[in-house]
Formats: C-alpha cells, structure tokens, sequence
C-alpha cells in the first residue's frame, strides 16, 4: 500500500525587540543568569504586564508578509500550568482572538509552486530556561528569556513531503529575515520548529494518527527527522501496528525520533482572556504604514533577479532563499555586472565552501568577489588559480590582488618567455610530435600539461595553444 | 479631643495652622495603637520608628513651606499594597517573608502627598473574604462590639481607621472589600470605577474586579484621599487616561434635581428590617434636599452571587499560580521532588478559603467546563452591565444597602461559606459592572451596630457620588459617634 505523508508545523520565532514584550527589560542573550529581569517578567505580586508596541507591529508586518487577515480586534489569553521556567504559573498567550489567521504561503516545488497555508499566527512570551547541574540534583533557573517576544506561526497540513516542510521552513524564515524581525537562529533557539505528521492511505479523506516531532535545531534536522519519521509511521503501518499519537524528541545522534519521556499528561491549560491587558486594537491607519513600511520580500527579491538579471529560475531562488546572501549576490553585481557569472560563483565555489554556514561569516566579502572575477575576465590570471586564490582568500580575507602578487600566480602572458618553453617541450619530446603530427591532436593536451607544469599552472591557456600550433607547424 | 480622632481634613487644617505637627499627630495615633491594638488586631505589621521619620520629614517639609494634599497624615495600608522594603503577606502564610522590592503605584502617590505609612492592615488571606477571619495572622475586631467581625476582606483598614489608630487607610474592593468593612465599622468606604486607580502593586485577587479605594471618617476625606491616588499609570494597562475632576468641587453642590434610584430588588425579602429603615431614610434624606426619587430594576442582580462566584475564583486559580515555592515566598524544603515541592508548599501556604476558590476556580476554566461556567458567567456580567446602562438612563446615582445585616459575630459564618457569600449580595454588581460605589454611615440598629447606606454611579461618575454622599452624610446627620471602644480606652 502507498501512503501519503501529512505535515503541518508550528514555528517558535523570537521577535528581534530590543525590550522583552510585557516590560522594559532588555531581550539581549548571554548576560549572567536573572540580571535581565524586573518584577514584571519574574512574575512577582503586584506586577503588570503592559503591552510591547513593537510586537504588534512585528506581528502585522508578518501578517501582511503571509497574505493573512490582521484581526482587527485581538487578544491576550493566558496558558496556565506549572512549571520552573514559568514564574507566573502561565504563559501570556493569544488563543481564540489571535492577531493573524487565514494566510498562506507559496513555496517552490518541483516544476511550479504550491501553496501552504497559515492557520494562524499569535503574539506570546516565552519562558525562561532551567539549568541542570550534572553533579547534584539540582537545577537552577535562569529567567533573562521570560517575557521575549515570540511569535507562534502555524501552517495548515498543507505539506505532503518532508522537502516541502524544508520548504516552507525556509520560506517563512527568508520572510522574517526579510522582515527583520527575527535572528532565525535555529541552534540558538530564536528560530524554532515543531512538526506534526501523519501517514495515509493515497485516496484516504480523513488523516491518521499524528505524532508530533520536537528538538529539531537545523533545517536539514527538519528533513531528516520528518524522513526517518515517515519510514517509521510506513514500517508500523505496513506491520499493522497502530500509530500511537505522542510527542517524539529527534535524536540527531542517532537519526532516530525517539518518544519523549515521561508522563505527557493531555494538558488542561486552562485558556481564558488576559484580564490584566485590554483588547489589542489595530486600526487602518496603522496596518497602511505597516504595508508602506514593508521591504522587498523573498517572492518579489526573486522575481526581480530573474527579471532584472536574467538568471534562471533555480539560481534565483537559492539567492534569494537567504537575504544576507542576496544582498552579497547584488553588492558584487554593483561592482562586477556579470550577474550569470557571480551567480554560477556564488552557487559552486562559495556556497560549496560555507558547507551550510552563515554567509555572514564569510571572510570574502562581495567587492572581492568581483575583483576576483574582474581578475579572471581581464586574463590576469586562469579560472583554475581562482579557485585556490577564492580558497586563500576565505581563509585570509585577504584582496584577490594580494593573494595574486604574494604567491607569484600572475598568468603568463609574454609570448616570448613561453615559446621558449614551448620550444624546450616540443624538443623533448619527439615521441609525442610525430604523433602530433600523425594526426593525433589529443596529443595536444599533453603538451599544454607540460607547460602548465612548468608555469605552475600560470601560462595563459589560450596563448599556449596558439604557439604550440604555430611550432609544430611551422 | 486627641489628634488621632481627628478626621484627615480637619488634621490637614491643623496641621496648616502649625497648631499640631505631623511628629505629635503620628505620636498619638501610635499611643492609640498600643492602647488598642491587643483588642482590636487590625495590623499585620506596624512601622513605627519608619512612621515617626516621615512625620518628622514631613513636619521639616511643611516649615520649608511644602504642600501635600496628605503631608504628615498618619494611614494604614492594606497588606496587599506593595511596599518597597516592608513585608507584603496578604494576610497569607505563603507571603509571610515576602518583602516587595517596589512601592504599589498608590503608595507612591500617597508618598508623594506627604502621607505617614504606620502599618499594614490585616485582611483576609489574598482578599478572599467577607469578614478577614481568613487572615493567618490576626482577625481584627470591629470597634463598635469587639466580639462581632470588622467586615473584610479590608478589615483590618476599617478598624484602623474607626477605632482612631489611623486618620484614614486605602483597601481593595473586589466584591465589596471597602464598602462593607466600612459600613459595618462605621466609616466611609469608595471603590473607584474600575480602571481610575492604578493596580499596579495590588497583589491580584481577581484582576478584572479589584479596584483600590480609600477608607475614611467622612466624605470629604474620602474625597482628599481619592484625589491623590485617582489617575492614569502607564503601567497598568487597564487603567484608564482620562482627567481627574476635581472632587472637592461636587462636595459643596446640593443634589436638587438629581435623580436617586432605588432599585427595588435590593430590597426583598432577607433584608433586615433595621438596614431597610436606615436605608430608606436616606432616601427620605437626599429626597428633602432636593433629590428626585425613581423605582429602578436591576432585573439580574440575582444571578450576581452565582457570577462572581465564578469570574473571580477562575481568575484567582490563575493569579495564585505564581506562589509555587520557586521564586519567592514560602517554599517546604522538604519536599523530595518538583511535583512535591508544588503540592506542599501551596498545601501549607494558602488556608482553607483560599484552597477552596483555587478550586472552583480552576474547575470553572477546565475544557468541558469553560462554557457552563466561565464564559456563561462572562456572558451574564455583560447582562448585569446592561442593567445598569439601563437604569442610568432614568436616574443619576443608585441608592441601596451595602449588606443584609449589620456585623455579625466572629466565627458565626466561617464555617458557612455560601451565607458568608450571600452577604455580598448587594456589593457584588458594582464590581461586576467596573462602577464606583460608596458605603456612607446611614445609621445604627438598636444593637449599636453601624448600617451603611451603599451608593453607586456610572462609570467615572465619582464627583457625582461624592456629591451625593456628602448631602446624605449632612442630611443623616450622626453625632460623631466614637466607638464603645474608643470611650473605653
């Protein structure tokens, strides 16, 4: 029996506020535990959360961004249960008024798009995080991430693969980056990810059991749990074995999800409105300078690379799928306007050396990309030497120019001290240009390997093709 | 007369006069206080030598030629006024140790009027209470029969201000936690519209109904008081920006032309015939100064105990999760695991009363249970709301009892909690519908109990109901009556 794979993902993103969303505290990372906190978001007696405007403004922005309704009207509901992390005993949340709903999304997949849709987006804080000591049975709390801005984004089951989940993944990230309201960090947990998947029969209407998949921290971790994930429900179904609806945790060292432990007691949480924050009221007038205050988004980004710079579909994309590379891509454009070339460049060498790292660590930065590919047009030196000369420069972040002139990689282009050496090549090797000369121009190869050997790879190919042919010849 | 018998304005004028200092005034309310605090237990916690400091600033003040509205008047707060560096408890075992690193927006308000913090005043654990015999620590008296009850669950700001420790105290009135302790100890009591007084600092009972207020001696005090904490803060989302008028204004306006409502259902059958003649002779009274009397309905106001009973345990059940023994307040140490932890600590930290509404509370939120009770009592609060909207398009200002009775004896309801429930039959709607009410003394029963006269207005209409209480206050016209208490002493 065929299945058909069903997910829908809920995405945790950190808003980028520069105050946590319900006080005045600071929301940067990495300060000693509890100096980032004031009564408010520890939760103390008395205390009152007043409403983030940013957040709101986040929110709508990501809303307009995901072709969503703005619910005019919405409102803070709390989530109540106990835990350590959560000093208030419940988590300020939206729940039955959130402030988006009914969006969607359109993703690239094989040969057109597909659309995926976003049932609802809602504003809440998050919780602080516990420390465990691997000593003691101990465990400290750390309450600097309460009360940082998230955002829940959830899809619709809309996806029926795990490429289209990496997809939409990507996609809502690229918009958030876009928008710059997100670090999208996934390892640090500013962007984060859980999935809900179910297998069924093709031509089935109703869904199978789910499970829901968590501690994804990587986009290809993503893909990778959702495949193992499918393999697992399919094995269990093609057995006859039931699907037992429960949370699975992502063992990445064992490529394997594995089912959390513990109790996990259906949650009552007790939802019901905010009594201490009013109604969010959003009126036009704010929507529309939200809307003109929008910056070009991933969609719009790629269409213009492939209308503006000619490149294909594919290309566009990749670019595009990262803002800080698109920017790369188009601040090297500026300098070298060979849009096809930086893109092939940046496509093969670049994104082959950042082996799925942040472009922003690159060491070369765009204006010495193009002087590399300027270097390259110009003849000063061979499409070979660039690669080691690009490699030389990612771990320097030395100029292409310096990295030329060091190591002595101009190409040789003076015919005279070349024919000298074609000369020397062609008498060592009488074998060769009798067979040269009994028509086997392979042989041709052969003699340009030598004088590359010779040059260290520095003559100029084009040169050394024409003196070779004029000597043996002429 | 000695200072502490003193109302706020006349003290004010005193002071003024530099006939009496703040040093002497603070002095005679402590000496009060240690003459009757044995019997009258309305303080959790006193800040004497604190208290003397800020009499003596504030007498420094006055010399330099300083104002404030409160500058050297001696006041109580109630124990759940956040004050930074002074134990906040709540009247609660689990707030025993908690001390507030920061002042209630009203307290610095009344700082910033020059105001004398004496003591924190017993209440009934976090508020929930119609007798502040839920208090842990002390069960204040009412001065008037120190055997009955103070009224709650500010009754610990009632007593104070009744039996003369203090000129005046600020409460909280989330089911009629001001009005009732002051009518049955004899005081004025006002729980603002909700959303004029800033919650900030306000340990959270049921946030969508507390409100803080003032208890006073009379009216225009009442007034003084509101004054100085009415206004918006920026950082209770639910107050309201919006001026504050000045009330000492409406006090010298009569009432002619203003129409009093007298809604007939807050006058059935379970209304002792003492508070029923007290109150009808206020009717009589602001009737012969001028006022227009109208019958007026408030067809809901049955289902009132049965809503609030609902809306406020729920939002109790959630505001009480943060005393989990994790971050502050009382912790078992003995516990042996997380879940253990959570168990003992709110097992020993919160008393009965408390244990009792968390659970209603958190069945009322429960799935499967939500629509029954919470959002139906929602829906019905609306409907009581409406009410009102409705009988303010025939009358100005709602005039009625406060409560059935006048006070009762200690431990008579305790272990009775739907008759201790019922008795906030007439206090609760005003919450329910966010307006401002106010308990004026209306007179005594035979007994020489105090009965109040519950005044009630629109949203914001405070001026108007300071106004109205003011006529009833001259027109009713009680001797300044001390307490049994106070002559005993």
């Amino acid at each position: 029996m065929e299945f058909e794979t069903v997910i829908g993902l809920e995405i945790h993103a950190q808003m980028k506020t520069r105050s946590k969303i319900f006080c005045g505290c600071t929301t940067e990372f990495g300060a000693p535990p509890n100096t980032h906190t004031c009564p408010v978001c520890l939760g103390m007696p008395g205390a009152l959360p007043v409403l983030n405007r940013r957040v709101v403004e986040f929110a709508i922005k990501v809303g307009l961004s995901t072709n969503s309704r703005i619910n005019r009207v919405n409102q803070f509901a709390r989530k109540n249960y106990f835990y350590p992390d959560l000093p208030k005993g419940y988590q300020t949340s939206q729940f039955d008024r959130p402030i988006i709903e009914n969006g969607f999304i359109d993703i690239e997949v094989d040969g057109g798009l597909k659309r995926i849709g976003i049932t609802r987006i809602h504003m809440e804080e998050d919780a602080g995080k516990l420390i465990h000591d691997e000593r003691e049975p101990v465990s400290y709390v750390d309450l600097n991430r309460t009360g940082t801005p998230l955002l829940e984004i959830v899809s619709e089951p809309d996806m029926r693969s795990p490429q289209e989940a990496y997809s939409y993944l990507k996609k809502i990230h690229a918009i958030l980056r876009y928008l710059d309201v997100c670090d999208g960090n996934m390892q640090e947990g500013s962007f984060r990810c859980d999935a809900n998947i179910s297998l069924r029969p093709f031509g089935q209407k109703e869904f199978g059991t789910r499970t829901e998949l968590k501690n994804m921290n990587s986009f290809r971790n993503v893909q990778a749990a959702l495949e193992y994930e499918v393999r697992r429900q399919r094995d269990l179904l093609l057995e006859g074995e039931p699907v037992i609806q429960q949370t699975m945790l992502w063992n990445p060292d064992t490529g394997r999800t594995e089912p959390m432990r513990g109790k996990e007691d259906a949650h009552d949480y007790r939802y019901f409105p905010c009594p201490d924050l009013i109604p969010v009221e959003i009126d036009e007038a704010w929507i529309d300078a939200l809307r003109a205050s929008l910056p070009e988004l991933p969609d719009q980004r790629r269409q213009r690379f492939i209308d503006a710079f000619g490149l294909p579909e594919y290309d566009a994309v990749i670019l595009t799928e990262s803002k800080e590379l698109a920017d790369y891509f188009e601040a090297a454009v500026a300098v070298y306007d060979q849009p096809k070339k930086v893109s092939n460049w940046m496509m093969t060498e670049l994104l082959r050396e950042l082996k799925g790292g942040e472009i922003g660590d690159c060491r070369v930065q765009p204006l010495q990309l193009a002087s590399l590919l300027k270097m390259i047009e110009a003849g000063t030196i061979s499409g070979k030497i660039a690669k080691s000369v690009f490699i030389d420069m990612l771990d320097s972040g030395k100029d292409p120019e310096w990295i030329v002139k060091d190591k002595n990689l101009l190409q040789v282009s003076d015919e005279s001290e070349l024919l000298a050496l074609v000369k020397e090549i062609i008498a060592a090797n009488p074998g060769q240009v009798d067979e040269y000369r009994g028509g086997k121009t392979k042989v041709m190869g052969f003699f340009i390997g030598q004088l590359m050997q010779k040059t260290r790879g520095k003559a100029n190919p084009k040169l050394a093709n024409e003196l070779f042919n004029k000597e043996l010849w002429g | 007369m000695e200072p502490y018998e003193l109302t706020i304005t006349e003290a004010v004028a005193l002071m003024a006069d530099r006939k009496l200092s703040s040093t002497e005034l603070t002095k005679s309310c402590l000496d009060r206080i240690e003459q009757t605090e044995a019997v009258m237990k309305s303080f959790i916690s006193l800040q004497p030598d604190r208290a003397l400091r800020a009499a003596a600033d504030a007498d420094k003040k006055r010399a330099a030629g300083a104002g404030g509205s409160l500058l050297g008047v001696p006041l109580s707060l109630k124990d759940l006024l956040c004050t930074r560096g002074i134990p906040t408890t709540c009247g609660s075992r689990i707030l025993e140790n908690f001390i507030p690193p920061y002042d209630a927006t009203v307290v610095e308000r009344l700082s910033a009027e020059g105001a004398v913090i004496v003591g924190k005043a017993a209440m009934d654990e976090f508020a929930m209470g119609s007798t502040s015999e839920t208090c842990a620590f002390k069960v204040p008296s009412n001065p008037w029969a120190t055997d009955c009850v103070a009224g709650g669950s500010s009754g610990g700001s009632a007593a104070s201000v009744a039996s003369g420790q203090v000129l005046g105290s600020l409460g909280s009135d989330t089911g009629g936690s001001i009005r009732q302790p002051a009518s049955l100890c004899g005081i004025v009591g006002m729980k603002p519209t909700y959303g004029r007084v800033s919650r900030y600092g306000l340990v959270a009972f049921a946030s969508s109904l507390d409100q803080i207020g003032p208890l006073t001696r009379d009216v225009t005090d009442a007034a003084v008081m509101m004054q100085a904490i009415c206004g918006y803060d920026e950082r209770d989302s639910t107050s309201v920006d919006r001026p504050v008028e000045d009330y000492h204004l409406f006090l010298s306006e009569g009432v002619n032309g203003v129409r009093i409502g007298v809604p007939r259902e807050y006058f059935g059958p379970g209304l002792d015939p003492e508070v029923r003649r007290t109150v009808m002779n206020g009717v009589e009274v602001l009737k012969s100064a001028g006022a227009q009397v109208v019958d007026v309905s408030i067809p809901h106001i049955e289902y009132c105990v049965a809503v609030y009973y609902l809306i406020a345990p729920a939002e109790a059940s959630s505001n009480l999760a943060r005393y989990d023994g994790v971050a502050y307040g009382f912790r078992d140490k003995n516990a042996a695991d997380l879940l253990d932890m959570y168990k003992e600590t709110r097992s020993q930290g919160f008393g009965p009363e408390v244990k009792r509404r968390i659970l209603i509370g958190t069945y009322a939120l429960s799935s499967g249970y939500y629509d029954a009770y919470y959002k139906k009592a929602s829906q019905v609060r609306t409907l009581i709301l409406n009410d009102f909207k409705k009988a303010w398009e025939q009358c100005d200002v709602l005039i009625s009892p406060v409560t059935p009775t006048p006070a009762w004896k200690k431990g008579e309801k305790l272990d009775d909690p739907l008759a201790m429930y019922l008795s906030d039959i007439f206090t609760l709607s005003t919450n329910l519908a966010g307006l401002p009410g106010l308990s004026v003394p209306g007179g005594f029963s035979t007994g020489g109990l105090p009965i109040g006269i519950q005044l009630q207005a629109p949203h914001f209409h405070e001026g108007e109901l300071l106004r109205c209480g003011y006529n009833l206050e001259m027109g009713v016209n009680l001797e300044r009556l001390l307490p049994p208490l106070m002559n005993a002493v």
